[in-house]
């Protein structure tokens, strides 16, 4: 499952914002974490700033502030922004998909779009700020050891 | 009474108790428009009555009413899989939804099923209940190493 790379880059904007709920957040800052051109980058948050996920603040400190309820909205809503899950397979470019081979890997294919867009209609942001904290979390045990316990007696 | 649930502070897990079950059955038939009085004395005597460490039938009591339920089993390599416990039905009160019952509810069901020996617990939701599937992956669940499937059979 791949998804383009203006969706990914909005899940990140969206995560790195929610991540911070009431403060701002500097596309600047969002470009150079991901490694982006803040020209692409402008686009995709002019698009997120119209379906009132998130807001942009003028003045110094400038940036975009969370403006969406983490506990609502889902990977599915932003991604639907961008583009639609299945839109890829078959199709009437296919000339292919017509015959019988194509309609059989077209139910196949139609399968795992199902199920790809009942996942991402399933997982709120708020549940992906989550298993972010707990893959970090993950991670600081194996570079540092888990928690030392206090020796006994 | 909705004000206490809000604010946790009144709520209380518990076993499931025969005297429950009229409201169990009304909460459960007023999310599924069904009454299903049979299969639920039937679960009650399967999960409720028996007080085994294998099988779990739990509320959420709040002021005197019941606001929701959970039931779930242990189940010995069912699918090739090691003993792990299963969660097959959870229901809260639409309007005390959103102060947490759910959790604790799940929470209790899952201290239950570490003291019956297990590490793991699972469950299987429709694809397209993203309400139920919301809740379960908010606390954490991801996809399991399983693919269910199913076939007509006419």
């Amino acid at each position: 499952m791949k998804l383009q790379i203006s969706t990914s880059l909005a899940l990140y904007s969206v995560l790195e914002f929610a991540a911070s709920p009431g403060h701002q957040v500097s596309a600047a800052g969002i470009a150079a974490k991901y490694k982006v051109s803040t020209h692409h980058l402008a686009k995709v948050l002019r698009e997120l700033v119209r379906a009132d996920i998130i807001e942009s603040t003028r003045g110094v400190g400038g940036g975009y502030r969370f403006r969406a309820n983490a506990k609502r909205l889902t990977l599915m809503d932003v991604i639907e922004l961008f583009e639609r899950i299945g839109g890829r397979t078959g199709g009437s470019r296919d000339p292919g998909a017509s015959t019988d081979v194509g309609r059989a890997l077209g139910v196949v294919l139609a399968e795992i779009d199902e199920i790809a867009t009942a996942t991402f209609r399933s997982i709120t942001i708020g549940t992906m700020l989550k298993l972010i904290d707990r893959q970090r979390r993950g991670t600081d045990e194996k570079t540092q050891g888990p928690p030392k316990r206090a020796r006994k007696g | 009474m909705t004000e206490l649930t809000r604010a946790g502070t009144d709520l209380r897990v518990r076993p499931v108790e025969a005297a429950d079950l009229d409201q169990i059955i009304a909460i459960d038939a007023d999310i599924t428009g069904k009454k299903k009085t049979d299969y639920w004395y039937e679960l009650f005597h399967r999960y409720g009555a028996s007080r085994s460490r294998q099988r779990l039938f739990l509320v959420a009591e709040a002021g005197g009413e019941i606001q929701g339920f959970i039931i779930g089993e242990v189940r010995d390599w069912e699918f090739g899989s090691p003993p792990c416990g299963w969660v097959f039905g959870i229901n809260v009160r639409p309007a005390a939804r959103l102060a947490g019952i759910g959790t604790r509810l799940l929470e209790a069901i899952c201290a239950g099923f570490r003291h019956a020996g297990v590490d793991k617990v699972r469950t299987l939701i429709a694809r397209d209940n993203s309400l139920v599937l919301s809740f379960f992956r908010s606390q954490g669940m991801m996809a399991a190493t399983f693919i269910p499937l199913e076939k007509d059979l006419r």
